[in-house]
């Protein structure tokens, strides 16, 4: 999946590995998009988990796809479509009125109905482009091949926007999050919080397509913050962490498939689900051993 | 209460109307600075939508509700509200010191900086933590709290401002009887000791009945206010509630009420002949 002739070596030098790495133009802004990618997720992602709005990301990254793919076939480039579409469905979402309850979760069956739509006009839009059709597996499952310097620029802006945003309500959004109904007896705008951070989401979630491919959008948004929230329950740790975590993502990811020959959405994917597994056991593992030490005259057995 | 000290609450014929329907009206209420009281009734005759009338949630639909001096909703800051029955999601991963927290300065925008001000706000959560008796499991996540820990917890919050003013609504919910008792002596050292106004909700008023000054007994769409030896007889409640209603009350002084109904029977529209039903206080 390399555009180059010769298949890099791994040489167990990790200098000489790293310096190869970094030889290629494309590799370099490949590393540069995915670092910011990865740290705009992983803050995001952390309020998507404690939120429990892992929902609404799925939907905007699904809805990210058909809007890549009409962007391509209208000679547009992919970035403008996955930004567009995006964001627009995080308005829809955050704007169409809904009973009480939260993330929209009694209209599980119509937001279904839409994902599989838009999976279908992305596949049509695909389809129209004719000769285009191969690039839809970089759509779903991502690529790094190709990133211009434009494109990292536009994601280093954008994506530190959406991070200033995040950090300006991040306290408020945090007591909405936990507590809807204190937070707003105390005045915190608690609609209004809901809606600017689906935005957000929806700029997150644009952002990691473009690495991730619409469809491994949780390796990088929700993954890291899981991992992080079962290992510690310190907030600016474990927000601090998720990020740290989306970055060896995302570093492991690109530099495994850059020597290993398989595409970066497995990679990252798997590395993710890797940590995300070591941190549940390790997390049991403390839990196992706090018990042990806080002797329960309840538990019965060895 | 004197009448030179300022009213904490004072509400004048107050009606409010949800989805359309009277939910209670008459209502009047006088509570005065570092008063304990309880709001009592069944389900459903609304005591929380009381509540939420005084933090200016609710709109009144008649009738007016000044708090601290002003009109409801404008004191909410010198205000600590706990709302009813929140148990926290059991995978919530979040810690009860960060809970306490965030009834300091979670509503403040942007990030908290290291330094002094972060200090003064970490020691005022360890003594609010001490205050409540939290301390031992205030690092733990909340989720994994029992009920009653994540109780006190919620109080601490509520009081991490010091509020003038505490609304608890049924804080005893879904706690067996030995920490219904600890909570409610808890609230009330607090409201003696840092001379803090409470309205309670409960379900049950024999927890609470000793520390009590008065009560609001809602039922029928209507309110009785008093102190709680005078409102809570069977006369008052059977006029109440336009059913025979019989309070029985056990020699070791707790408080029995016999056919009280569980759902409102009230229908507004059919009521026209109910006397104004309340009397006074
Ligand atoms: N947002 C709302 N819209 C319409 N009706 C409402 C709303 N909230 C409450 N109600 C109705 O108002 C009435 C009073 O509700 P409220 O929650 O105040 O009762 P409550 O006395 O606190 O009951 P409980 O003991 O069950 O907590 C109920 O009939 C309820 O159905
Ligand atoms: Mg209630």
């Amino acid at each position: 999946m390399l555009a180059t002739d010769a298949t890099p070596q791994l040489t167990w030098d990790l200098a000489r590995d790293v310096h190869q790495l970094f030889e290629f133009h494309f590799m370099v802004n490949a590393f540069r998009a995915g670092t910011v990618v990865a740290v705009v997720a992983a803050a995001i992602g952390w309020f998507v988990v404690l939120r429990q709005q892992t929902f609404a990301g799925h939907t905007l990254s699904v809805v990210g796809f058909p809007g890549a793919a009409g962007a391509i076939w209208l000679g547009v480039s992919a970035t403008y479509g996955y930004f567009a579409f995006c964001i627009a469905a995080a308005l829809v979402i955050a704007l169409v009125p809904r009973g009480r309850g939260r993330a929209f979760s009694e209209e599980s069956a119509v937001i279904g109905t839409i994902q599989a739509f838009a999976l279908a006009c992305g596949f049509l839009f695909a389809s129209l482009y004719s000769g285009f059709l191969n690039g839809i597996d970089s759509l779903l499952f991502g690529s790094f091949l190709g990133i211009t310097d434009g494109q990292v620029l536009t994601l280093l802006v954008v994506g530190a926007g959406a991070l200033a945003v995040l950090i300006v309500i991040g306290r408020p959004l945090l007591f909405a999050s936990v507590d809807a109904d204190v937070a707003s007896a105390r005045g915190i705008p608690v609609r209004v919080l809901s809606v600017v951070f689906l935005v957000v989401l929806g700029v997150a979630v644009a952002e990691a397509s473009q690495i991730t491919g619409s469809l491994l959008v949780f390796a990088l948004l929700v993954v890291p913050a899981a991992a992080a929230q079962r290992i510690t329950s310190r907030p600016v740790v474990g927000f601090v962490g998720a990020i740290g975590l989306g970055l060896v993502i995302t570093w492991l990811g690109l530099g495994l498939s850059y020597y290993a020959d398989y595409p970066v959405g497995f990679w990252t994917t798997t590395v993710a689900f890797a940590i995300f597994l070591g941190a549940e056991i390790a997390s049991r593992a403390t839990r196992a051993a706090l018990a042990a030490r806080r002797p329960s005259p309840t538990v019965v057995g060895p | 209460m004197t009448d030179d000290e300022p009213a904490v609450i004072r509400i004048r014929g107050a009606e409010v109307r949800l989805a359309h329907k009277t939910v209670w009206r008459h209502v009047d209420l006088d509570v005065g600075p570092g008063q304990f009281v309880a709001i009592l009734g069944p389900n459903g005759v609304g005591k929380s939508t009381l509540l939420k009338a005084v933090l200016g949630l609710v709109p009144l639909a008649a009738g007016t509700a000044e708090v601290l001096g002003l009109p409801a909703g404008s004191a909410n800051h010198e205000i600590g509200y706990l709302p009813q029955r929140r148990s926290f999601d059991p995978s919530l991963r979040i810690r009860g010191v960060d809970i306490v927290r965030l009834g300091l300065d979670g509503d403040r925008w942007g990030i908290p900086l290291p330094g002094r001000a972060s200090r003064d706000a970490r020691r005022r959560v360890g003594e609010l933590l001490e205050l409540v008796g939290a301390t031992a499991y205030a690092t733990r996540p909340i989720g994994e709290c029992s009920g009653g820990e994540q109780q006190r917890l919620l109080i601490a919050q509520a009081l991490a401002r010091r509020p003038r003013l505490l609304l608890l609504d049924e804080p005893l919910d879904s706690l067996d009887l030995p920490n219904q008792a600890s909570v409610a002596a808890l609230v009330a050292r607090i409201c003696r000791d840092e001379d803090v106004t409470v309205l309670i909700v409960a379900h049950d008023v024999n927890p609470i009945l000793g520390y009590l000054d008065r009560v609001v007994y809602l039922g029928g769409g209507g309110a009785i206010t008093g102190d709680p030896e005078t409102v809570i007889n069977s006369e008052n409640l059977t006029r109440l509630y336009g059913a025979p209603i019989e309070v029985l009350r056990t020699s070791t002084g707790r408080i029995v009420v016999v056919g009280q109904p569980e759902s409102p029977t009230y229908h507004p529209d059919l009521a026209h002949h109910h006397d104004h039903p309340h009397v006074g206080h």
